[in-house]
């Protein structure tokens, strides 16, 4: 099995699963490691967040954590060193903007991110319609490119992307960026059975998502949720980001 | 293929060479989608053109002079003439993309307009053209600039518009874009983001040019009429670009025609000193386009530099990348201080005080002039310098 089936695998197990997010060499690259590594051992997949410094998709918390990445030094390469020293079969999902991507090289970035563990890849200004050489070097290397859908995509475009989607498919569930206002329940529990029924891989609900009881009701209607944005301003607050993840469980 | 297909590319598939693109956030696809086809369909049709020309007569000025500089032209040892964007309502060839893009934005039926602004130009631009064809507007601005152009600030609130100041990133225009492809991230439907320049994603680096090309039809037609021929070389500033595609655009065909792009050559050529994209960069995607970008070995984007806030971002139209790698033009660049000469040449030999911007194309003239003894040029005037006496007054010189 690809590195993609068996995320998707992992995550059908372990429905209704609650994927963490952080990003990488924030708020130093030593402790970014120890919390994946304890975050790992108690999640389905993991989302890597490689820092840039224009991230458009993305709200004040995670560009703010994005920014002190980089400024302490952190590096796609720096990245790829730190992720390449650990033991552990819980896939990881990374997610970066394209321009770093490129100018590391395509199929070096690809060989790169699947010898790390990386089964796929969101990346969130890279729309379908670009994404055919990068799929296609991703693809060479057995890595999955995620498609993200969004409450305005259109039947016909939801069909294609859910379709196309690797390893799981990203269901956006609100307009904005990460780490917004909370969704309303009522209508995100609708699009999402919608997107559900026309993909074949899981589907993870993110943007907003910050507490149990969110994760409760979203999970009749997907197969779980990515948590980003609530995870980072636990970090920024040195809390410990393990004991948030299981009480989300709870 | 003939310039024209090539350049027909960029409406129809977004690309020019392999310049352009569209990389956004799917949430904005719908959005752009619908822009495209409504842009293409309204910009095609006689009563959407005819009343941009109308508002573009009546109510911005147009068309705007073309002035030969006597003095100049002796001083510089040439034959020196400017297309005068400066006379422009509100200062500066924005407010034709102002206007144009504000007239979709009502057809669209849009509730409320968004923009970016670095010098403050673009920014005046809309909030003048949404007050007149009376739409809600948010600008967004890096609170550097907003430091650096108060007057334009000022001017946009009196017109009725709400100034954001972006205190994220490098606070300058790179960081304004970021924030407000934010604001219209969260709200794609209803908002629309009137983008200032020859950048971004498909289909706006067409549709800025597309509007802003009046600058240079009339100033083809204009030169003709006025001098029997065509000028040997045409410089115009680039920061984004929107200037500069306007009034290349129109003289793509005129082989004989050189066509010389000015970046920001800041405070010299390290990293953070300048804001010379295709001088200084490399391909990259930043803010929607695959074109030239200042960057690390990384991908990240660099700071930048220039003491014109309208010169000072990282990245640069996909047009303009193809025309610098197909040798159709060229970029050179202009430093601060050649820039501010330049300016104090032209206000006291002709009595035009030109924005920080245009300085740089005056300046790259002048080096053109040096090169080429005799030859007859004509420089894109961009805008005016009213805005900028602030910082020309805090300036050590």
């Amino acid at each position: 099995m690809r590195g993609h089936e068996l995320l998707a695998q992992s995550l059908r197990d372990s429905a209704p699963s609650v994927v963490p997010y952080l990003t990488a060499g924030y708020p130093d690259m030593a402790t970014f490691v120890g919390h994946l590594e304890r975050l790992r051992s108690v999640s389905p997949a993991v989302e890597v967040g490689i820092p840039f410094s224009d991230p458009m998709a993305d709200g004040a918390t995670i560009q703010d954590s994005s920014q002190q990445a980089l400024a302490g030094g952190a590096t796609l390469r720096g990245i790829l060193e730190a992720l390449g020293g650990f033991e552990s079969d819980t896939p990881l999902i990374a997610m970066t903007y394209l321009n770093p991507l490129l100018a590391f090289g395509l199929d070096e970035v690809m060989a790169a991110l699947a010898g790390v563990g990386v089964a796929s890849l969101v990346i969130p200004d890279l729309p379908y319609e670009e994404s055919t050489e990068v799929g296609e070097a991703a693809s060479r290397y057995s890595v999955g490119l995620v498609q993200l859908v969004t409450p305005l995509t259109d039947g016909a475009r939801l069909e294609t992307l859910c379709s196309r989607s690797q390893g799981f498919v990203y269901a956006v569930t609100m307009t904005g960026t990460t780490g917004g206002a909370v969704a309303d329940t009522t209508s995100v529990a609708a699009y999402l059975d919608k997107v559900r029924s026309y993909a074949s891989v899981p589907v993870l609900a993110g943007f907003g998502i910050r507490d149990a009881q969110q994760v409760r009701r979203l999970a009749e209607h997907c197969d779980g949720v990515i948590v980003g944005s609530a995870i980072v301003e636990k970090i920024s607050r040195g809390e410990d980001p393990v004991e948030f993840v299981e009480g989300l469980k709870a | 293929m003939s310039t024209k297909d090539t350049f027909d590319s960029l409406r129809e598939t977004g690309r020019i060479g392999g310049f352009g693109g569209l990389y956004v956030p799917e949430v904005l696809m719908p959005a752009l989608t619908r822009l495209e086809r409504e842009a293409k369909r309204l910009l095609g049709t006689d009563s959407f053109r005819n009343e941009l020309n109308d508002v573009l007569t009546s109510w911005v000025g147009r068309p705007t002079p073309l002035t030969r500089l006597g003095r100049l032209s002796q001083e510089w040892g040439g034959d020196v003439w400017l297309k005068r964007e400066d006379l422009a309502h509100t200062g500066a060839h924005k407010i034709n993309n102002g206007v144009g893009q504000a007239l979709l934005a009502r057809e669209m039926g849009a509730s409320r307009v968004i923009a970016e602004t670095g010098a403050g130009q673009h920014g005046v631009a809309a909030a003048a053209a949404c007050a007149r064809i009376g739409l809600e507007c948010t600008v967004y601005m890096g609170a550097v600039d907003i430091e650096r152009q108060a007057p334009n600030v000022e001017r946009m609130r009196l017109l009725g518009t709400t100034v954001v100041a972006v205190e994220s990133g490098d606070r300058t225009l790179r960081a304004a874009i970021n924030e407000a492809m934010r604001a219209w991230v969260a709200d794609p439907e209803s908002t629309y983001y009137l983008l200032g320049s020859a950048v971004g994603p498909h289909p706006y680096p067409w549709l800025v040019r597309e509007i802003q090309s009046v600058i240079g039809r009339e100033a083809r037609a204009q030169f003709e009429t006025l001098n029997g021929r065509l000028p040997d070389a045409i410089l115009a500033c680039v920061g984004g670009g929107s200037n500069a595609i306007g009034l290349f655009h129109p003289f793509l065909d005129d082989v004989e025609v050189e066509l010389i792009g000015v970046e920001a050559g800041g405070r010299g050529s390290g990293v953070g000193e300048n804001a010379a994209t295709i001088v200084r960069g490399s391909p990259g995607v930043l803010h929607g386009s695959y074109s030239y970008m200042l960057q690390d070995d990384d991908g990240q984007v660099f700071e930048t530099h220039s003491v014109s806030a309208g010169l000072d971002y990282p990245g640069v139209g996909p047009e303009h990348a193809f025309l610098a790698e197909s040798g159709r033009a060229s970029y050179v660049e202009a430093t601060d201080a050649d820039a501010l000469t330049a300016l104090d040449e032209l206000a006291r030999s002709e009595g035009i005080l030109a924005a920080l911007e245009s300085a740089h194309a005056l300046a790259g003239a002048k080096v053109y002039l040096e090169n080429h003894p005799g030859a007859v040029v004509l420089i894109g005037l961009s805008g005016r310098g009213d805005k900028d006496i602030d910082i020309l007054r805090g300036l050590d010189r």
